[in-house]
Order: C-alpha cells, then structure tokens, then sequence
C-alpha cells in the first residue's frame, strides 16, 4: 500500500467517512474539511512535479481481479499529473468558495459528500491505466455529476438538467465501453500502455475504425461537442461552485482527457483527424455563435464553455497530425498544435472558473444574473468588476492575459494545418483558420456583452431583489488567486510549459524521441507581420463592429424554428422512446403470475430441451431396481402423490400444505444421498416459505379453476408437461453425461487453497466470494424492496413520491 | 376468540433454546463441517420467526429492540468490509486468510477471516428475511 494509490483512495474515504460521521461534524467546518483535503491531495500531487518532469512515470499495481486481467493500476505520468494537479487545485479552490456560496441551511453533508465522490472518480479517470477501471470512474463522474445537478431537486429544471446530462453522458460511456471491449478483442490487454505499444498491430484490424469512432462518441459526449452539447446549458441548473468545477474546469475535459490518452493509438488514423478536428472546430463556432443570444450569465458561460472545449478538442485534432506523418524533424511542428491544447486547457480552466465564480457572486448578492436586470454594476462591485474583465478579456485573447498566448497559438496552428497536402487538405483546408477566425470574432462578441451588459451603463435597481453591494472576502479569494494566475501565466507561460505541459506532451507523443524538441517555447510577441497577430486584431475590430450593431443583426437566431432545434429534437426523442416502451412493456407486463410462469418455462425449453434435441446428448440406462432402498421408494411415492394432490385441490391452504410436504420430501431425499448441507438448508427455506405463505394468505383471493379460456389451458397444460418431461430427462441424463468433469473436482485442494474441508462453503466463501457478496447485497435490495414497497402501499401509492 | 396457545408458548421456550443455539453452532462449524453463514442465518432467523409467530410482535420487539433493517445493512457492510481489508495487505479484493492458533484452555484452534465475511452473510440473512416477514404481517 503506497501513497501513489492512495490519492485516488483519499476523496472516497472522506466522502463515506463525512456520510457516516456528520453527526459528529459541526455544518461550520464541513467546507474547510473538503478544502482541506483537495489541498493536501494538490500539495502532494506537487511534489511529484520534479520526477514526472524528468521523464520519470510512476506506476502502481493493485491486482483487484486478477482472474480477469482488471487490474487496479494508477499511472503516474506527465499527462495525468496535468490532470491531477488541476481537478485538486480548481477543487480546493471550489470548495473555499463554496463554503461562503452555499447558505448553511442547506444539505451541506450530500453536497460535499458528492463533491468528494467526483473528485475521486475524476482522479480515477486520469490515473487508472486500465480501461475498465477507467470505464468505472468515468461513469462515476457523470453519476456524481447527476447528483451535484440535482442538488437542488426541489426544482423541476434542476431535476430535468440532471436527467439529460445523465442519459447524454452515460449513453456516451456505454458505447465507449463498447470501443473498450474492441480494443481489448484486438490487443488482448487492458492495459493503456500497452495498447499504444501494439498500435501498429491493432491498426490492422477491422474493428480499428469502430473502435476509434465508439472511444469518441464517449468523448465528445463527455466534453459536450455537437451536437451532444445541449447537456451542458441545462447542467447550469447546479448550484454555481459546481459548474465552476464540473462543468467548466474539470469533468468537461476528460473527454480532452481520453482523445488526448488515445492519440497514440489512434492518431495514424485520417478519421480521427478529420472527425476530432472537424467537430471541434464546428462546435467551436456554434458554441460562440449561440453564446451570444443567450440572456442568462451562466448559459452564456455555458455555451462560451462548449465552444472552448471545441477550440481544444479541434487542436488535438490537428496535433494527430504528426503522428499520422510520422517523426521527422519537419513534422515536429504540427505537434504544436496539441502543446497548444494542452496550454488552452490550463487557461481556460482559470479563466472560465473565475468568471463562473465572478457569475455566482452576481447571483448570490443580487438574486438574478438576467442580462436584462444588470447594469451598471461597476461602481457597486469594483472587485467583481475587475475578475469580469480580466477573465473575459483573456478569453477573448487580448494581451496581458494567458488566452492570448494559447490562442495565438491556436490561430499558427490552424495556418500550419492548412499548408498540408494530406488528408485531402489541400481544398479545404483554407476552411480551418477562417472558422477559427469567425468563432472568435463571437467569442469576442460576448466577452464584451458579459462585461458591458452586465457592469456598464445604466442602473437597474427596481429590477433587483437587493440592493448590490461587494460580496464578502470569503467569495472573493479563490476568483482572485485564479485571475492572479491568469496574469502569472502570461508572463511566466514557460515555467508552467517546463515543468508540467512538457511531460504532459511526453505522454501524447510517446513514440516520438525527445520531449525536449516537441515543446515550443511560449512567446508572447512574433513580431508585427505574424499573421497570426493580424487575425487576433481584425478579430477584435469585427467584435467590436458586431457588438455595436448587435440589435440589428439578432434576428438570425430566430431564423430556426424551436421544434427543429436539437433539444427539442431530444425532449422528443425521450418522449417517443418512453411511449413506444411503454406500449411494449405492458404487452407482456400483464401482472398475472401464470403468464410469467410460462415466459420462464418456455425459455427453459428452449434453452435446455433445445439443447437435449439439437447436441443429441440424451443418453440413459435404466436403474437397476435392487439398488432401490425401500424408505427411497416411500419418499417417492409420496412425492408422486402430493404433486399430482395439488393439482385436484380446491382450497389455497391444501395447495400450500402439499407444497411444504413435497418440500420436505426433498429434503428427506437430500438426507439420504448424504447431502446434510442441502437437506438443512430445504429444511429452514421450506418452513421459513410456509411461515410466509401463511401471512399473506389472507390477502390472496379464492382459487378460480375454468376462468381461463380452452386455448390458454390447452397451452399450459402442453407446456407444463413438456417442462415436466424436460427436467425428468435432464434428470436422467446428469447421471451419464461426460461431457465435463463434475463440479467437485475442480475443488478438491480446498483444504490448501481456501483453509476449508467444507467444500460448499469454501465455494460459497472463497472460491466464489465476489459471487456471494453481490448476492448478499442483491438479498438485502429484495428485502428493502419489499418493506417499501409495502410501506409505501399502506401512505397511499406513489403519491408520496415527492 | 383467543386460540389456547399455551402448548405452543411452553414448548416454544425450550425449543428456541436448541434452534438458536443450532443456528451458532452451525455458523461457526461451517468451514470444516456442514453449516456456515447461510444456513447458520438461516437457522437463526426462522428462530426468530418463530417467536414472532408464537408470541406477538410487540413483545418481541420489545425484549429484541434491533431494526432488522440495520441488521441486514451491518451484514452487507461486514461482508464488503472483509473484502476492502484484503486490499489493505496489498492482496487482490476478498482474498482471505487462515492460521491455527494456540489459546489457553481451549487449545489449538482454526481461525479464518472468512468467518468474518460469513458473518456478513449471515447477519444479512437474518436481517432481510425477518425484515421481509415483519413487513408482510404488519400489511393490512
């Protein structure tokens, strides 16, 4: 048990450790406990800084099951160190803010209990290095993502966000599971670095190209590209520290995440050139392009955020590049564009978290963040003032601001791009800078409504609930220290680029020689005739034109219908998924045991008399009637005559009586054949069953024989003596088959594998332990199960859902 | 109409006796001998049942104030607790151990962490199924 796995371990301890303790936890301290956490987890997570940037990778196996290959390894290196460093980092600051954000009234206990739950799952994803045990936390993250959405669920939209992030992403994760299990059919490892050793090998195979656009679906799902994005503004129903967090700094990239992990893998590949370039650039555009009608701060920001992940997603895109030709040293450059990314990602996460953060003080302190009920803010709220404007103007990518840096970067790497003669570049390649070029001419746009609307002119104090005043200190550190770095990076962007996006690029690259030639040095200044300066500044100046004739030129959004629109396109889609299972389910779903007996029966038939008929195993010789003991022949005779009593009786309680005498009379057979573990077993089950068929007796109704129609007894009557004769030879059939060895072989060392003579048990105990366990918990859900269902009968119904 | 139940009372007394005590031997026989945590849960909670049956639930309740509920919820924690133990010693998740032990006046004995898992097992039984039967009687 080293400390490298205990990282991920820590968040989940506290968040069961604060659900079963927080009685004893005053709500005062729950805050600074989580703070507290995520910034002894950043600290540490610091110390690794100098190893992994000396090309060290730190890896540790825990074998969780090992029969399986699933392996519980993290893997330490420069890219999930990135990661790591940034969902502590952006969580400690989260957490301090949200100690001041959320009202003490609340359910503090969940909300950071959840809160921890992510964190943890997010730590997974970035350092599991197999691709189940990551499949587990990511859908971890979208599970405590639901619940942090949710947060507030006395609200309908709260409710109705969470479920649509929920369906999105987890529908994404499922088909990326799917790419998982492809991967795992080619390269037969679970391991991540081990399937970018044989990429060359998987290359070959006909499931590459299934495999590649399954892994993306989960990604572009996760990170909200089109036209998965329309979770991502109804997310913005949670409480306001979460959408900093989650919805902007951490969750939303490990879409980033996986494209950036499997660039190695898939990167020599045209499509996922094509199709991971191609949807960020699109959703770059469209994300900017709808950001600008929006007239709630956080939707805006949230739109500002899709379309930001696509400007990402689109320069990982163009970084494959280098893969797809190869190392050479002209090559090199192209995989800028991912340095680039990697640079983008960091900014944006302190950007965009100060302006969520800056939104949340907004909304806290004045009730509303309706653009149409602020203005004028800027001499009530100075310091929110100056977190806007920094955060938007680096968004914007002006200078003195880190946004600048990465996205003059962004703008070379699109002129790079579009210089290729591969990839049928050469006649549309003209299209990338100039999409880029539009998307951030509306990125502009709305950086300056969010600024201009919101703190300069007129006053609307009659709109407000309150009167607007500066928000407390407490709301004010954590936006600060990021806005602090969002200068601090412009000016120093080679300090962060040495010690933890080289590493990083070392694990996007890994085939390529040195880290030491794939990293740029950051300038900020390329002189007057770099292009890439013209495109910032004509940029600006085409924001500037729109913004001032905003009013004119709106009505382009009303251009497409609502009913057209993707969201509706979902909201139906569920509706018609909903009704058409609906319409099927109640079509066998008839609530009448009998019907369910014979689904049952009949898929045994199938299966096993299917079986017997089609493998022509069927053998048998007949008993020889002397080894028949005398008290075996009464046992079957009375088994003969009570089975075929039930079914002449008349009253339920004859019915339940012959029942338990049958049952006993199994167990007296198990007696016999010396199997005093089964017979004791039948034993307590046959009386616990009668003790129960007793209670509910009074509830059943009165045996009606012939209400059925002839057809249906012809057919269960068919069907039962087919069942009957199925399972009689079957029976029969046990005695001789030698198809495979009996089940106690395989456990006759159980005395020196499990320390147990009793081989049932050992089975039960050891052999199988994981089978028992989740029976266990199975048993205890069927038991809640039925004390609520009854309770929840005896309140009146579902009424009392809510 | 009361039903004259004093046979049943008296003879349930002693033989509870004899059930419970069965269901704890067999518990703790199971690893070597016929038993273990199912049927040991088993044997107990149809125990348990049974007083319930013969005297009245209030009574019961009030002589064995435990939420059965809790009880099967404990079990599902021990159980899954016993797994995460094995990961503490860096061996794969519910891998269990065995040793013999020495102790005074009873002499050699044979310990393994799986009675603890089984434990689980079994307080869940109990728990589940007498919650189940609890909440089907209390059913009007």
């Amino acid at each position: 048990m080293t400390f490298d796995v205990a990282v991920v371990l820590v968040p989940f301890i506290f968040a069961l450790l604060i659900s079963m303790l927080y009685r004893f936890i005053s709500k005062k301290y729950i805050g600074w406990l989580v703070t507290a956490v995520s910034l002894v987890l950043f600290i540490i997570l610091t110390t690794y800084i100098p190893r992994i940037s000396n090309g060290e990778i730190i890896t540790f196996t825990h074998e969780w099951i090992p029969s399986l290959g699933i392996n519980f390894t993290t893997y330490l290196d420069g890219l999930s160190l990135m990661f790591s460093l940034l969902i502590t980092g952006v969580g400690s600051l989260v957490g301090l803010y949200s100690i001041f954000y959320l009202s003490k009234s609340e359910q503090l206990y969940h909300f950071y209990c959840y809160l921890l739950l992510f964190m943890g799952a997010m730590l997974g994803v970035v350092l599991s290095d197999n691709i189940l045990v990551l499949y587990g936390f990511w859908e971890m993250t979208s599970v405590s993502s639901f619940l942090l959405i949710a947060f507030w669920h006395h609200r309908k939209a709260s409710r109705a966000g969470a479920r649509k992030s929920m369906l999105i992403t987890v529908a994404g994760g499922i088909s990326m599971l799917a790419g998982f299990l492809m991967l795992y059919e080619m390269s037969g490892t679970l391991s991540i670095r081990e399937i970018i050793e044989k990429a060359g090998l998987i290359r070959e195979s006909a499931l590459f190209v299934p495999a590649l656009v399954l892994v993306l679906l989960g990604a572009f799902t996760k990170s909200a590209q089109f036209p998965f994005y329309i979770w991502l503004p109804d997310a913005m129903e949670a409480p306001t520290p979460v959408s900093a967090y989650l919805h902007s700094a951490t969750m939303v990239k490990a879409g980033i995440y996986l494209v950036a992990r499997f660039t190695p893998v898939f990167g020599n590949e045209a499509a996922w050139f094509w199709l991971v370039t191609g949807v960020g650039l699109f959703t770059l555009f469209w994300g900017s392009f709808n950001a600008v009608k929006q007239v709630d701060l956080k939707a805006m920001l949230a739109f500002s955020t899709v379309s930001q992940l696509g400007l990402i997603m689109s320069l990982l895109g163009m970084g494959s590049v280098a893969i797809y030709l190869g190392h050479s040293s002209e090559t090199v450059i192209y995989t800028q564009a991912a340095f680039a990314a990697i640079f983008h990602l960091i900014n944006h996460s302190t950007f965009k978290g100060a302006l969520f953060m800056m939104v949340g003080i907004l909304d806290h302190e004045l009730g509303t963040r309706d653009l149409r009920r602020l203005g004028g803010l800027m001499y009530f709220m100075p310091l929110t003032f100056t977190i806007a404007l920094i955060g938007c103007l680096s968004m914007a990518g002006l200078p003195p601001f880190n946004g600048f840096l990465s996205k003059e970067m962004f703008f070379a790497a699109t002129l790079h791009i579009q210089d290729l003669s591969i990839l049928s570049l050469d006649h549309i390649g003209f299209l990338i800078p100039l999409v880029a070029w539009i998307a951030s001419v509306f990125t502009f746009v709305y950086c300056l409504i969010i600024v201009g609307k919101t703190f300069f002119g007129k006053v609307k104090t009659h709109l407000l609930d309150k009167h607007p005043h500066e928000a407390p200190v407490g709301m004010l550190i954590s936006p600060y220290i990021l806005i602090i770095l969002v200068v601090g990076i412009f000016f120093f962007p080679n300090l962060l680029g040495r010690y933890v996006l080289n590493p990083a690029m070392a694990s996007i690259f890994p085939m390529f020689p040195s880290a030491e030639e794939l990293a740029p040095t950051i300038h900020a200044w390329h002189g007057f005739f770099s292009p890439e300066l013209w495109m910032t500044i004509l940029a600006v100046v085409a924001g500037i034109f729109l913004y001032s004739l905003l009013k004119s030129w709106k009505a382009i959004y009303r251009i497409l219908p609502y009913h057209l629109s993707l969201n509706a396109l979902f909201n139906n889609g569920i509706l018609w998924s909903e009704s058409l299972s609906a319409r099927f389910t109640r079509r066998y779903m008839t609530g009448n045991l009998t019907d369910y007996f014979v689904y049952i029966f009949v898929a045994f038939l199938l299966v096993v008399g299917g079986y017997f008929l089609y493998g022509d195993v069927f053998s048998w010789s007949p008993v020889n009637p002397e080894s028949l003991d005398v008290f075996e022949a009464i046992l079957m005779v009375i088994i003969m005559v009570s089975s075929i009593g039930i079914l002449f009786a008349k009253s339920r309680i004859t019915i339940v009586f012959l029942t338990s005498v049958l049952g006993y009379s199994v167990a007296f057979f198990f007696i016999v054949f010396r199997a005093p573990d089964l017979a004791l077993t039948q034993l307590v089950v046959e009386s616990v069953s009668t003790v129960l068929f007793l209670l509910c007796f009074r509830h059943l109704p009165e045996i009606k024989r012939g209400v059925q129609s002839k057809w249906k007894e012809a057919r269960n009557l068919v069907i039962s003596l087919a069942m009957g004769a199925t399972v009689t030879m079957a029976g029969l059939a046990a005695l001789h088959y030698e198809k495979f060895k009996t089940i106690s072989e395989y456990y006759n060392d159980s005395y020196l594998l499990a320390g147990g003579k009793n081989i049932v048990n050992t089975i039960l105990g050891d052999f199988r332990a994981f089978d028992t366990m989740l029976e266990v918990v199975v048993l205890f859900i069927a038991g809640l199960g039925v004390y609520t269902l009854i309770k929840l009968k005896a309140k009146g119904g579902g009424q009392n859902e809510n | 109409m009361r039903i004259n139940d004093v046979i049943l009372r008296t003879v349930v007394k002693v033989v509870i006796l004899i059930i419970l005590t069965l269901g704890v031997y067999l518990f703790f026989s199971g690893h070597h001998a016929p038993g273990g945590g199912f049927i040991g849960g088993l044997v107990l909670a149809s125990g348990i049942i049974l007083l319930f049956v013969t005297y009245d639930i209030e009574t019961i309740q009030r002589k064995m104030p435990f939420d059965f509920k809790k009880v099967a919820a404990l079990g599902v924690f021990i159980a899954a607790g016993t797994g995460l133990g094995a990961i503490y010693f860096d061996l794969p998740f519910l891998s269990h151990t065995d040793g013999h032990f020495k102790f005074p006046f009873i002499g050699d004995k044979h310990l393994t962490t799986v009675t603890l898992f089984e434990a689980g097992v079994a307080l869940t039984v109990i728990g589940t199924l007498v919650t189940m039967i609890l909440s089907i009687s209390e059913d009007e």
